[in-house]
């Protein structure tokens, strides 16, 4: 996802010279291109992420777009005041792109986990969420980003994920997209985003073999949400299941839950995700999958719990 | 000079006035920043009501936002917009609150409360007009005690890697902060020396001189490459003698006698 990301901000950067890249010391090698093409360009701000986003701010208020990258983590948590502040309130057209959000960086360790991200950006007036499913996904969220005047953030999750989609992808914002379906009535809703969305596929096929059909939606878009496809998948459904490599506090499932609530829509509901806690554990990416209850196997398990569910 | 002088008195009884009359905000730090911004704002700053919008316009950012009612008094005599808006500061559906709002009053640039984060904005307007060979100036003006704040620090080595000379910080050194002196709870001295240290190149004014102040903005910058910093030695509460270097009195609202005494020494009409 992150090449895919690089990759369109570079083609962005052909076709606009008001847009920049700001890092915070993070992205060797895979800015190579864009630097030696746009020296002027690319600006890395040292170890200083409150800083790069301010002066982001005022670049912007100029009429620069700037997109800044680095560890979700640092990116939204260290500069959070500075998003919310000079970003959001004074509607600057800055982009801040955050790199292995979830658990993607497993043995780093929480201080490098995003996993309430998606919760505090989708809590900031005027901040558009977007969380890519892989790489094509990437490429297109990037460069509707730049179409889009104002704060947006981007939440790439795993690299080197592979691709779900065809290259005739027809992407819209807001609009969540059907990956599997069953018939008219389904036995569960699956809605999910970002990089885990394989581990939700391998889990539809597996819950296909025991029997229970599942549709799948990929919510690529957190805010705006399209609450049109949740509550016409719920209401025809007999649970509703969020997985997300993120807590299930603010973020998609809260999404999710709002929306049925709000709708008057009585399901069966789960939200699958860090259940209020750090991710625990060190090891390989698929270690920390199955160490956090976001393995196939666990999707598989919470589904038939809440498909079952009195 | 004396009508800037005269200029300042002004403004003086307009914040006092805004502030009592509002139901509250910062009168101190208000009164402490009066001279730096007349000097600026009717002698140096090439911006009016006319040319806000326009890129190549010198920027202003009050960083210490709570003294908002000094920029709007001038902002208003300037006739960024109309001057009876001073009038209802602070209350139902007024564009005038207790931090600036750059989406709600024509001549505010920043949107600014939360301390520490005008410098970087600052320095990324004089970072683009770098890119753009625009040759407008931006100025900062910021509070001691913010200079606490690590995101100051942040900015004050960025607007030197990146040779920012395009940009002047003014330091209201008034050496108090809410609660205290800064130097009975977290030091900033020698601020001078810091900001040197930094990449700065730094001179002393009297903040309440408005010839000095603006002799020494006219020298700007000071040296080429580097960003300008002016260490504003000012009084906090400058203008209300009791008020004058007391920290009690950083938001606190004068009662019927002091608001007989302040009013005297202002020379306000007491109503």
């Amino acid at each position: 996802m992150r090449n895919a990301y690089i990759d369109a901000l570079y083609e962005l950067a052909g076709e606009d010279e008001r847009i920049l890249a700001l890092v915070a010391d993070n992205g060797a090698i895979v800015y190579d291109k864009f630097r030696a093409a746009y020296p002027g360009r690319f600006i890395n701000f040292g170890i200083a992420e409150a800083n790069m986003i301010g002066v982001a701010a005022g670049l912007a208020s100029c009429g620069k777009v700037p997109f800044t990258y680095t560890i979700a983590s640092f990116l939204t948590m260290r500069a959070f005041e500075q998003i919310r502040n000079d970003v959001c309130m004074q509607r600057m057209n800055v982009k801040l792109v955050g790199i292995g959000a979830g658990f993607v960086y497993s043995n780093l360790g929480a201080t490098h986990h995003a996993t309430i991200d998606m919760s505090i950006m989708r809590a900031l007036p005027g901040m558009t969420v977007f969380s890519p499913s892989g790489p094509l996904e990437a490429r297109k969220i990037t460069k509707e980003a730049a179409r889009i005047d104002g704060p947006v953030y981007i939440r790439l999750s795993v690299g080197g994920s592979p691709e779900i989609y065809e290259a005739d992808y027809e992407f819209e914002t807001g609009k969540g997209v059907i990956l599997r379906d069953g018939p008219e009535t389904v036995d569960a809703a699956i809605f999910t985003t970002g990089g885990i969305i394989t581990e939700v596929l391998k889990a539809h096929g597996e819950l296909k073999h025991m029997g229970i059909n599942a549709r799948v939606i990929n919510i690529h878009t957190i805010k705006p949400i399209d609450k049109d496809i949740i509550i016409a998948s719920a209401a025809k459904t007999r649970a509703v299941i969020t997985v997300e490599e993120h807590s299930i506090i603010g973020g998609l499932g809260s999404a999710v839950a709002e929306v049925i609530a709000e709708n008057g829509i009585a399901a069966r509901f789960k939200r699958i995700g860090l259940q209020g806690v750090f991710a625990g554990g060190y090891g390989t990416y698929d270690d920390m999958k199955e160490m956090n209850g976001l393995s196939a196997n666990a999707i598989v398990r919470e589904t038939i719990d809440c498909v079952n569910m009195k | 000079m004396n009508r800037l002088n005269d200029k300042a008195e002004e403004i003086r009884r307009s914040i006092f006035k805004m502030i009592c009359d509002g139901g509250g905000g910062h009168i101190p730090a208000s009164l402490s920043i009066v001279e730096i911004l007349v000097a600026l704002y009717y002698e140096v700053l090439n911006v009016t009501p006319e040319t806000i919008g326009e890129p190549g316009r010198d920027r202003f950012i009050l960083s210490k936002g709570h003294a908002c009612v000094t920029l709007y008094a001038v902002l208003a005599d300037l006739g960024f917009f109309d001057k009876s808006a001073l009038d209802t500061f602070g209350r139902r559906g007024s564009i005038l609150g207790g931090h600036p709002d750059m989406l709600k009053i024509p001549g505010v640039e920043a949107s600014t409360g939360a301390l520490g984060h005008g410098l970087p904005f600052g320095a990324g307007i004089a970072l683009a007009g770098k890119m753009d060979n625009r040759d407008f100036k931006v100025f900062v003006v910021m509070g001691d005690g913010e200079c606490q704040e690590g995101s100051v620090w942040e900015a004050a080595m960025f607007a030197a890697q990146h040779r920012l000379d395009n940009l002047c910080v003014i330091i209201d050194y008034n050496r108090l902060q809410a609660m205290d002196e800064l130097d009975e709870i977290v030091s900033v001295s020698p601020l001078a020396d810091k900001w040197r240290a930094f990449g700065w190149q730094v001179k002393e004014a009297d903040g309440h001189n408005i010839k000095e102040l603006i002799d020494v903005l006219s020298a700007l910058p000071f040296q080429p490459q580097r960003p300008s910093m002016i260490i504003a030695n000012t009084i906090k509460g400058k203008g209300v003698s009791f008020m004058e270097n007391k920290p009690i009195w950083h938001y606190r609202m004068p009662n019927g006698q002091e608001m007989r005494v302040a009013c005297n020494e202002l020379g306000i009409d007491p109503e």
